[in-house]
């Protein structure tokens, strides 16, 4: 491969990349100026102080300075990699961030394969058997998870396995009294499997739809209709000719759900209370925590990139089709 | 739609109808629940509350049982859905206006084009639920943020159609000869642009208002927005969270059960009425 060619690839994807970031750092900060939260009394949180005291801290604040400024500070702190310290946990952003992160990613990345695997298998199953009941099963059944809220869903799984069987503790991401560092790995384990599962069956509706219709498509092309004029048949043929064709778009289509991985994490947090970066930031949203909230937009928009570029490298370095000439696009 | 292919010649119903009948007929009952629905849960208003019914199961009485203040959930729900549709549409009329204004003005020169990809990407960079929240945030919370919330975020997926539809508009001759005759950008916008993608706007906000309704449901079920005594749809999910280890299921099957069918109602006219306008299937 032509690595001058992958460089200047990489190059444009480096710039846009920290093009992107900047315009939304900028956005999110405006956002949050203009917003009628008081860094000062979301400080404070309501105590009371006197007024020489205030001024002090709007003077540390600089709620007076223009926004110009303010956005070149923001923008110079972050960087230096400095998100400022945040006013729930009194820790510096960033560490609080990468410690909920770290408990959130666990949960999206086996909810990302799971529903993946699931949803490609789901979607050749119904291909290949269009028409029939489980066709028709499960394209009901995309159908309905795809209209029904996630949170809703993780809520009927809860009452399902936590409450009704007992199977499962009712959220926590581990035991009550027991250090989030200290807990056994079966702890940590035994909490995930709901939150995963309901994850994963809200995820795996668009991949599985997708699969089905592609597959559908490809048996009904006249390659098709050749090789089985040749006697290939049943599960082989949809092997050589189905799955090699709609693999690399379901895997692409998969790294392109990224977003809405996080979107649903965060309810899906919300519902188990499992502690991870969902729940802490509707928890900084709920509570004015500007600076974590706004780290917390930064590292998503980071991971939803990372989706894409993933994408795009699978799209172009994985499929053999495309040649070397056509990646400076 | 799951139902397709039901051959034309057969006994539909009460009597033989062609595709367009039957896809209109559609058309007009889900509309007709759905107006139903926003106009009976504008006339619900302080359910009485009797502590001695609290709690019930589902029964005839009160078919999706009642709340720990003895209110009727099925009132409750209904009310509550007619709110997060009055929402759903001033967030879609918003997002849809919003759209509008973007795809037209990407026809004006490239620069203006490019400026409008580079709005969709900022919006489409940061999760949706985040995005949502941000700007709900921005204007204070409380129901005005909800609505701008979800409404100044949901123009994406619209506004990209309509770009490409106007780029591809915009090769035509007739448009350079409009151009040449010192038409300004303006009057080639409404007059030539507009009029060509009034219906993949109709289809798109058909398609967009179902995701206003779930996303205005999970903000206000985060506890942004709508406060505890407008029972929207989030709110009474939220709140019958308290419940789920009670055992009191019918709290939360219910109005999530009927807020899917909602979005199912919309999801059914919106592929209806792009059957009917997109000239490829309306004929057959």
């Amino acid at each position: 491969m032509n690595k001058q060619k992958v460089a200047k690839y990489f190059g444009w994807k480096l710039i846009r990349f920290i093009v992107l970031m900047v315009a939304v750092a900028i956005f999110s900060f405006v956002l949050l100026d203009l917003s009628p939260i008081d860094p000062v009394n979301a400080y404070l949180h309501g105590t009371a102080v006197s007024e020489a005291q205030r001024a002090i801290l709007e003077q540390y604040f600089g709620t007076n300075t223009p926004m110009t400024e303010k956005i070149f500070h923001w923008l110079m702190d972050l960087i230096r990699g400095d998100l400022g310290t945040s006013l729930i946990f009194r820790r510096p952003v960033i560490d609080v961030i990468i410690e909920k992160f770290t408990v959130s990613f666990v949960l999206m990345a086996i909810s990302w394969i799971v529903s993946g695997v699931l949803g490609f298998a789901l979607g050749v199953v119904a291909g290949k058997n269009k028409g029939t009941w489980i066709d028709k099963a499960v394209k009901v059944y995309c159908y309905a998870i795809q209209s029904a809220p996630s949170f809703w869903v993780g809520m009927l799984i809860l009452m399902v396995f936590s409450v009704y069987l007992g199977w499962f503790p009712i959220g926590f991401g581990v035991p009550i009294g027991v250090r989030s560092t200290d807990a056994t790995f079966m702890e940590w384990a035994v909490r995930l499997v709901l939150p995963t599962l309901t994850l994963s069956l809200v995820g795996l509706a668009p991949i599985a739809m997708y699969t089905r219709n592609e597959l559908t498509q490809v048996l009904s092309s006249d390659y098709v209709l050749f090789a089985k004029s040749r006697g290939e048949k049943g599960w082989d043929l949809v092997k050589d000719h189905g799955i090699r064709n709609i693999l690399l778009p379901a895997i692409t289509l998969q790294f392109l759900s990224f977003s809405e991985l996080f979107g649903g994490a965060v309810l899906v947090e919300q519902v188990f209370s499992y502690p991870g970066i969902g729940q802490t930031a509707v928890a900084a949203g709920l509570q004015n925590d500007v600076p974590l909230f706004l780290g917390i937009v930064i590292i998503s928009a980071i991971f939803v990139f990372v989706g894409n570029l993933l994408a795009d490298i699978s799209y172009y370095f994985i499929d053999p089709r495309i040649k070397e000439n056509e990646f400076n696009d | 739609m799951i139902r397709k292919k039901a051959n034309e010649r057969e006994q539909w119903f009460l009597y033989r109808a062609n595709l367009r009948t039957k896809t209109l007929v559609v058309i007009g009952l889900s509309a007709l629940i759905i107006i139903s629905i926003f106009i009976s849960g504008y006339f619900i208003r302080d359910i009485p509350t009797n502590f001695v019914n609290a709690n019930q199961m589902p029964s005839l009485e009160h078919l999706f049982g009642t709340d720990w203040m003895g209110r009727d959930m099925f009132q409750r729900t209904i009310s509550g859905l007619g709110l997060s549709l009055m929402v759903g549409f001033i967030a879609s009329a918003v997002s849809t206006l919003i759209s509008i204004i973007l795809g037209l003005f990407s026809s004006f020169n490239r620069f203006a084009d490019e400026a409008v990809a580079g709005i969709i990407d900022l919006f489409g960079s940061i999760p949706h639920i985040l995005l949502i929240i941000l700007i709900s945030i921005m204007f204070g919370g409380g129901v005005l943020g909800v609505v701008m919330g979800v409404g100044l975020t949901h123009w994406t997926p619209l506004a990209r159609v309509l770009r490409s539809e106007v780029k591809e508009i915009k090769t035509k001759e007739y448009i350079s000869l409009a151009e040449n005759l010192g038409k300004s950008k303006v009057w080639i916008a409404v007059k030539h642009l507009f009029p060509l993608i009034i219906s993949q706007i109709i289809v798109g906000v058909i398609l967009m208002f179902p995701h206003a309704i779930m996303h205005e449901a999970a903000i206000t079920f985060l506890g942004f927005g709508l406060p505890p005594h407008e029972p929207a749809i989030g709110v009474i999910l939220a709140e019958s969270m308290n419940y789920l280890s009670s055992g009191y299921w019918w709290l939360a099957f219910y109005p999530g059960m009927s807020l899917l069918l909602v979005v199912l109602l919309f999801d059914l006219i919106g592929e209806n009425v792009e059957k009917l306008l997109n000239p490829e299937t309306a004929q057959s």
